[in-house]
């Protein structure tokens, strides 16, 4: 049988899955390149298509703080943004992590200002790796689309009850036009099921306090439980997943591997470029070249262990970074890898590229390079230089 | 079939390049393919040169950088026809170019040696037969005669799902007629 596809951009793909979810609030401000998320599911509520309220507000920090108050109340919520909008929503992103609301927010990764830029990096969502919320990171818009279905039940999930960012690249995933496989409404409606808080305001027979001032005596303990939460996310995110796979037919796991089991290097890289690394990878394995890749789709909880199990037997390893943290010492992709082997016994010889900042193009011709380096930095068995900068002038 | 189809379109924004390359891509979707369309968005003005892609495969689509050594280039817009356009063009290169002049004038002036040059009068098509100089879908036609990547008929079928709603049929059929006609005056070199 052959699959209907229908095309769609990564924003109307994002936009297609909450229509299918149909969360009961949806709080947004439109920013570029997330406009379209929030235009074509107004669209979806003006047309009666959802019955979703709707709370246009007039800036990110009220939509988040719209999104706080209606989970608080019991409602599955989402909101979405990108950049400068996720920045503006800052202080409520983590009061949304540390009150336990399972808010999914897809996130069209755009360079922070400044200098001002539209385009796609990821220094909008590394900033807030540590905030709190979950975040995975999508190839395509196939991916988005599916992530952000499975990213309910993740969020949702009693032993983990987060935040998720569902993350897809500015322009390059969000306005480009792919064909994509829809579910039927009834199969992601039967999937995600129905949201059942465990606390709610709006439950007077179980009135409870959301919020309070929390000192000396309980913050600590709070974010401890936070911490543990992400702990064992990383145990049941597997588990969800798999019952999305069972579902829908699929393979989704905290990370993927592409011709990694006899590759001597591999590239560790995430979202859109990790598509465009495969291209390289295939091209210099039809030269008889023994590389591979690793995609981490989850960078919270980051999947330290397995990341650690699949690169155990490389000999050298880049990581590309599509953001940087200024710490001198590498990007934040780079820096939770070399921390995660930092224990393994059998370590790969580790590099840094960071790339793409701001949208700048990468091709495969440049990713082949990074292969054709780390086969020369295994061969020579030395480092010549940890963070490199991949198509900088 | 079977290799990685890549199509870069040069235009101005507002002159619908976008269009054409989704169209493009959206016919072939159609016909079962694997596609990509996207735009190459810089600063986003009207009357700006910018640029559109096309990807069309028999296989899923891994890449996602913009096209650096397309098969076909399509030159929207007459004035758009410099160097500029041939980068990455290789030997077997197609360039399709919106301009009243014959392929070797165009072929002369832009110093092209690669594979094949076609020429055809887009702007005077279309302002003959929907009545404004609307050039992006009459070099969809020229492109399809030149490197058949899609049929007409699926072509046609795209311009008419997404006009019909907006101008009614009359100015749909215009249309489809001014495709079809840039298809049959295109002039190869």
């Amino acid at each position: 049988m052959t699959i209907k596809r229908v095309p769609l951009t990564g924003d109307q793909a994002a936009a297609e899955a909450m229509r299918q979810i149909e969360p009961d609030v949806l709080a947004a401000y439109p920013i570029t390149p997330q406009t379209e998320i929030v235009m074509t599911f107004s669209q979806f509520v003006a047309d009666g298509r959802v019955k979703t309220e709707m709370i246009p507000v007039e800036s990110e920090h009220s939509a988040m703080s719209a999104c706080v108050g209606a989970a608080s109340a019991g409602a599955r919520t989402m909101t979405a943004t990108s950049a400068n909008g996720l920045a503006l929503m800052w202080e409520i992103v983590y009061i949304a992590a540390s009150t336990r609301l399972p808010i999914v927010m897809p996130v069209v990764n755009r360079a922070l200002s400044g200098p001002i830029n539209i385009h796609c990096d990821h220094s909008d969502t590394m900033g807030a790796r540590d905030s709190g919320w979950l975040q995975v990171y999508c190839e395509n818009a196939q991916e988005v689309y599916e992530s952000i279905i499975s990213a309910v039940r993740i969020a949702e999930h009693p032993e983990i009850l987060l935040p998720i960012m569902v993350c897809q690249d500015g322009f390059i995933t969000s306005h480009a036009v792919e064909g994509l496989e829809i579910f039927d409404d009834q199969k992601v409606k039967a999937f995600i099921g129905e949201y059942k808080p465990r606390f709610s305001l709006l439950d007077t027979d179980n009135p409870v306090t959301v919020g309070p001032l929390d000192l000396q005596d309980y913050y600590f303990e709070h974010k401890r439980q936070q911490s543990e939460a992400m702990e064992k996310a990383l145990s049941i995110i597997p588990s969800v997943l798999g019952k999305f796979n069972k579902a829908f037919n699929r393979n989704y796991g905290l990370v993927e591997s592409y011709k990694l089991d006899d590759a001597e290097v591999a590239v560790v890289v995430m979202s859109s470029t990790a598509g465009t690394a495969k291209a390289a990878v295939d091209n210099l394995r039809a030269k008889g070249l023994k590389v591979g890749l690793l995609r981490p789709r989850f960078f919270r909880p980051f999947p330290k262990k397995v990341i650690v199990q699949a690169l155990s037997n490389l000999k050298a390893v880049s990581a590309l970074d599509r953001s940087e943290s200024f710490s001198t010492q590498g990007g934040p992709l780079f820096v939770e890898l070399k921390s995660a082997l930092y224990e393994s016994d059998r370590q790969p010889l580790l590099n840094n590229h960071i790339f793409g900042l701001g949208g700048r193009d990468i091709d495969v011709g440049e990713i082949e390079d990074v292969f054709k380096d780390l086969i020369k930095v295994a061969k020579n068995n030395k480092v010549e230089r940890l963070v490199n900068y991949l198509g900088v002038r | 079939m079977d290799e990685l189809i890549e199509i870069r379109w040069h235009g101005r924004g507002g002159q619908g390049a976008k269009t054409a390359a989704q169209f493009l891509a959206e016919a072939a979707l159609e016909e079962g393919k694997y596609i990509q369309a996207f735009p190459e968005y810089g600063p986003e003005r009207a009357g700006a040169p910018m640029r559109a892609y096309t990807r069309i495969s028999n296989q899923p689509i891994k890449i996602h950088s913009a096209i650096r050594s397309p098969r076909a280039v399509v030159v929207i817009d007459p004035t758009l026809a410099t160097s500029l356009v041939l980068e990455g063009l290789g030997k077997d290169g197609l360039l399709i170019i919106n301009s009243s002049d014959s392929p070797d004038e165009l072929r002369k002036r832009l110093n092209y040696k690669g594979g094949k040059l076609a020429t055809v009068d887009a702007n005077r098509i279309s302002l003959e037969a929907v009545g404004r100089e609307m050039p992006n879908t009459p070099m969809l036609g020229a492109l399809l005669k030149v490197f058949p990547v899609v049929s007409m008929e699926a072509i046609e079928k795209q311009v008419r799902a997404k006009f019909l709603k907006k101008i009614g049929e009359e100015k749909t059929e215009a249309n489809i007629q001014a495709v079809r006609r840039a298809h049959s005056e295109v002039k190869l070199g």
